[in-house]
């Protein structure tokens, strides 16, 4: 049990190590980027309609104080600190007043929700494939299913995304291509409104599951095919040891530990693909709202956003670490 | 050199097919510095035409025949890929070699840094900085600030290879003759780490690549400028697919497909052929 | 390879629990059109009788898992079973080893059993000990679960073990402990056969006291034959009742252990014995001239030939057979016999 708190608390440093480091960077792009938000701000507004100067320069005020754009650069960092750890990241420009955290609180669910299920099937079909692939190296069927998934493994989010797109929106239009759920539906506990998502994530899923899926296979395969030729494992298969037992006990459950590292370093990436598939798709979550704040200007949405998911992830990454022990007894023992 | 590349191309399927790929690409490539007219200029051809023999792949809607948009526009993108490879592989190199051969304290402080920089998302941290760069976010600020975020996996790579070296006899020989460390480094460990930093530059291209597809595609580049994402935001701007303009945006995907597989693949069977353990895996049986 | 019947010594078949005829493995490298093979088993013929250990020494590389692991059934890729056979009797049951796989998988374990050598990494790091039991053992057993775990436990305690290693992760025993599991785990079954490769190198000299004494007094206990391998001569001496040595892939002779090391018969295995370090001696022994052979491109005639200190011309050009020896085994050298012990 010690070995394991020792790992979460290592773990954890990484986590606010991580943390820091964004949030710094966050602060940093923003802060020596040659655009002033404030002045851009106020252009933005005044472009409406003539404003008499003075009630111009009083929102200039306002606006700094928003901002935090005033005194000197380490109280700006600090008080830049202050709003990240009350999640107060000001109204949003585009959406004036709604604050930037009540909009990222309505799209969170939608990408997480988005997110968590297409990584799980992605990480679970990829390496079951893979490990029944690695493990029978002759099968036929598992040569074919190689073969289209090493096809499948190079091509990006955006060309999957569309090519779905293309097929389901304009050759065989049966799914939904726009949006989160059907629109006049109120939303709620209702079996309607839970179809109408399930329909309008199916899309946008199957593009982050068949984008996942290769990099899984390719690497649980390779896993696999090494780890047959480990001690243990030829030892079960000398021992008289039931094929079924030793894949699953012996060959899979030793190959599934660097896999789950695997997942949590790849979440990056994963948030990544998410920001594409959500624009494609029209997906009303966080990615999407980050492309709908850069073209829109709104600097406090834009820095509120990047700010929160380099947070998110890095919490999200956390979570899946701390439960590695739970599968790899070296490290809940010591 | 040339006689493992002949071995590669004799016995390794991936590895010819991924080659054919790659030169196609490269002819198109060429092809590009003869264009018979400016890549930037609009409305040069008759727009909307579909492929055909005088226009093999078709214009578009902007006046602008696919053929000689996409040598220009994957010249560009290849570029882009190919600068951002290199600066990383550079930083990668250094920061791998070095952190290696100190080993202890320092290399962990090192490879601290290293993963925690890994474990930042990138993609909303090129976004905000788009965001806040804007006109001034050009292709070569892009391509440097992807290559200082893109180095870290490959390091580490090259790391776990140079502490290995740093026990061997020829490193204490080395240091023991008063050689200096940067030229037991480059002299001594350099080659060393050579296949691997070549399998890793296939994949930091895919990744490179990518990244400005996907950020063309959003309309966060110069979008005048022909690239391979960028021929992909045109398409989707004048809704090429709803037009029934469908060559517009088949051309560029199927262009990077080819472009992806031939890269993976070489990446894939110059692994392989590193890799030992692999190797067996694929004699099979 | 039709005599190879003749070499047998006087001993009736129905004693014979395993016959090893002509057999051929190799190591065989197939990458970018060059083809290259390691010949680690090239032609062996031997028996193993009924409640005997038999010992297989030899120099680092010279084979003796390739072999062992051959006649085990073992054999993984790039290896290759090029030629010959490997028959098992257990009471009325004879399985042609590379013929009868199905056969040989049920015979694992319940008659047969096999303790790796690096058995330090031969337990699945994620699983409990009481799983390998549970995975190797329980099927052959024909008792319920609570009878099963008696019988391991008490197993176990029997060769010194707390029955508690059970519930531990292979991770959390010493070195000696493990070692001890694996051969509680080899011989919980009590099989007729046990193959044993190096089960003591990686251990402390008292450990491995302990774990040989161990091995012994299983094997006297249930009456099974035993094939034990290691490099270590004096380990031999104190375990083995006959010996096979093993040259370059091949055997260079074979016969009971005491009379081998009081007359040996071929050069080098006097040279093993006589390198063998003796109380009071304070003498430097003085080690081979030149290489062992490379597997890949063995010597030809004699393998032993450029280092044999009594070489002949003929030993270059001819492969001397294996052929009865003065002391009750068998040989293959053509001066045979020809060697003083100093
Ligand atoms: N997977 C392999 N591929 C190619 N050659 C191999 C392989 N495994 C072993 N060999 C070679 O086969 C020969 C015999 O090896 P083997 O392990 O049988 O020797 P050994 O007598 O058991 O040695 P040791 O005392 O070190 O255990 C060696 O030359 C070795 O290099
Ligand atoms: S056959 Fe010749 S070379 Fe071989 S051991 Fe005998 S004497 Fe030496
Ligand atoms: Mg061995």
């Amino acid at each position: 049990m010690n070995g394991f708190l020792i790992y979460v608390a290592k773990r954890f440093g990484q986590l606010v190590f991580v943390v820091v480091t964004g949030v710094t960077l966050a602060f940093l792009i923003a802060h020596f980027s040659p655009v002033d938000p404030v002045e851009q701000t106020l252009s933005l507004v005044t472009s409406f309609g003539a404003t008499d100067p003075r009630s111009v320069e009083i929102l200039r005020q306002s606006l700094r104080e928003l901002y935090g754009t005033e005194g000197s650069l380490i109280e700006q960092y600090f008080l830049f600190w202050g709003r990240v750890l009350r999640g107060d990241f000001g109204p949003s420009l585009s959406a004036f007043p709604t604050p930037v955290m009540t909009i990222i609180g309505r799209a969170l669910p939608w990408t997480i929700g988005l997110l968590t299920l297409a990584t799980l099937i992605a990480w679970v079909v990829g390496n079951t494939l893979g490990a029944i692939a690695g493990y029978f190296r002759n099968s036929r069927a598992m040569k074919v299913v190689g073969l289209f998934v090493m096809a499948l493994q190079p091509i990006p989010t955006y060309i999957s995304g569309l090519t779905l797109l293309i097929i389901f929106g304009f050759l065989w239009p049966v799914l939904p291509i726009s949006g989160g759920a059907q629109l006049n539906l109120e939303p709620g506990m209702t079996w309607a409104y839970i179809s109408s998502v399930i329909q309008y994530g199916t899309l946008p899923a199957l593009t982050l599951v068949l984008v996942g899926i290769g990099g899984w296979f390719i690497s649980m395969r390779s896993l696999v095919s090494n780890i047959v030729t480990d001690d243990h494992v030829v030892y079960a298969e000398l021992g008289g040891v039931p094929s079924r037992t030793v894949f699953s006990q012996y060959v899979a459950r030793n190959a599934m530990l660097p896999q789950v590292t695997g997942l949590a370093l790849s979440l990056g990436n994963v948030f990544g693909g998410a920001v594409i598939v959500e624009f494609i798709f029209n997906y009303p979550g966080i990615g999407k709202l980050m492309v709908a704040g850069i073209y829109a200007g709104d600097y406090s949405l834009v820095l509120g956003v990047t700010t929160f998911s380099v947070i998110a992830v890095a919490v999200a990454v956390f979570l899946i670490d701390i439960t590695y022990p739970l599968i790899d007894p070296r490290v809940k023992l010591g | 050199m040339f006689k493992v590349l002949r071995d590669l191309l004799r016995y390794n399927r991936e590895f010819l097919f991924g080659s054919l790929l790659i030169a196609i690409i490269l002819a198109v490539v060429v092809a590009s510095y003869f264009a018979p007219y400016d890549e930037m200029m609009t409305y040069a051809v008759i727009p909307d035409m579909p492929p055909g023999s005088e226009y093999w792949l078709g214009t578009n809607s902007r006046g602008q025949d696919m053929f000689w948009q996409l040598a220009a526009s994957m010249r560009n993108t290849l570029i882009f890929g190919i600068v951002v490879a290199l600066i990383s592989r550079v930083i990668a190199i250094a920061v791998g070699l070095i952190s290696g051969y100190v080993g202890g304290k320092t290399d962990q402080a090192i490879m601290a840094f290293n993963d925690t920089l890994g474990a930042l998302p990138n993609i909303p941290i090129l976004l905000l900085l788009v965001f806040v760069l804007r006109d001034q976010m050009t292709w070569p600020v892009l391509a440097l600030t992807a290559a200082l975020l893109g180095w870290t996996h490959d390091s580490r790579l090259i790391r776990s290879v140079a502490l290995s070296l740093r026990t061997r006899e020829f490193t204490r020989h080395a240091a023991f003759s008063g050689m200096r460390t940067t030229q037991i480094l480059l002299r001594e460990h350099l080659p060393y780490v050579m296949p691997i930093v070549f399998f890793t530059t296939m994949n930091n291209l895919i990744w490179a690549i990518g990244l400005e597809v996907t950020l063309s595609i959003l309309g966060f580049s110069d979008i005048n400028r022909p690239t391979i994402g960028g021929m992909i935001y045109w398409a989707n701007a004048h809704s090429a697919m709803v037009a029934g303009i469908w060559w517009w945006i088949a051309v560029p995907m199927v262009a990077v497909v080819m472009l992806f597989i031939g890269l993976f693949l070489l990446a894939m069977s110059v692994n392989e052929y590193i890799d030992p353990r692999s190797r067996l895996a694929r004699m099979g049986a | 390879m039709t005599e190879v019947l003749d070499f047998k010594p006087a001993v009736t078949q129905a004693q014979d629990v395993l016959t090893i005829r002509d057999l051929k493995a190799y190591y065989v490298n197939d990458m970018f059109g060059v083809r290259r093979e390691v010949r680690a088993v090239d032609g062996i013929s031997l028996t193993v009788r009924r409640n005997e250990v038999y010992g297989i020494a030899g120099e680092s590389s010279s084979g003796k898992t390739s072999l062992i692991k051959t006649l085990a059934g073992a054999i993984r890729p790039p290896m290759r079973v090029v030629d010959g056979s490997v028959n098992f009797s257990f009471g009325d049951t004879h399985i042609d080893v590379y013929a009868e796989p199905e056969k040989m998988k049920a015979a694992r374990w319940q008659n047969l059993s096999y303790i790796m050598q690096g058995s330090m990494s031969v337990l699945n790091p994620v699983r409990r000990i009481k799983h390998a039991f549970n995975d190797f053992a329980f099927r052959h057993m024909g008792l319920d679960r609570r009878a099963f775990r008696q019988r391991v436990e008490s197993h176990l305690q029997k060769l010194g073990l707390d029955p508690n290693v059970l519930e531990a992760f292979p991770h959390q025993l010493s070195g000696g402990m493990r070692q001890r599991v694996t051969i509680a785990l080899a011989t919980v079954c009590e099989p007729e056969f046990i193959i044993a490769d190096e089960p003591t190198t990686a251990l402390d000299v008292l450990v491995q006291q302990d774990v040989l004494g161990l091995l012994k007094e299983v094997q006297a206990r249930l009456g099974s034959s035993v094939v034990f391998v290691t490099h270590d001569m004096s380990v031999h001496a104190a375990i083995t009742d006959r010996l096979a040595i093993m040259y370059a892939g091949r055997l260079a002779e074979e016969g009971p252990t005491q009379a081998m090391f009081d007359n040996p018969q071929h050069p080098y295995t006097a040279h093993l014995i006589a390198s063998l370090p003796r109380i009071g001696d304070v003498s430097t022994r003085k080690s081979l001239a030149g290489k062992p052979p490379s597997l890949a491109n063995p010597p030809s005639g004699c393998r032993f030939h450029p280092r044999c200190p009594i070489a002949i011309d003929r030993c270059s050009k001819e492969v001397p057979e294996m052929l009865p020896s003065a002391i009750g085994g068998r040989v293959a050298c053509f001066r045979a016999g020809e060697v003083a012990v100093k």
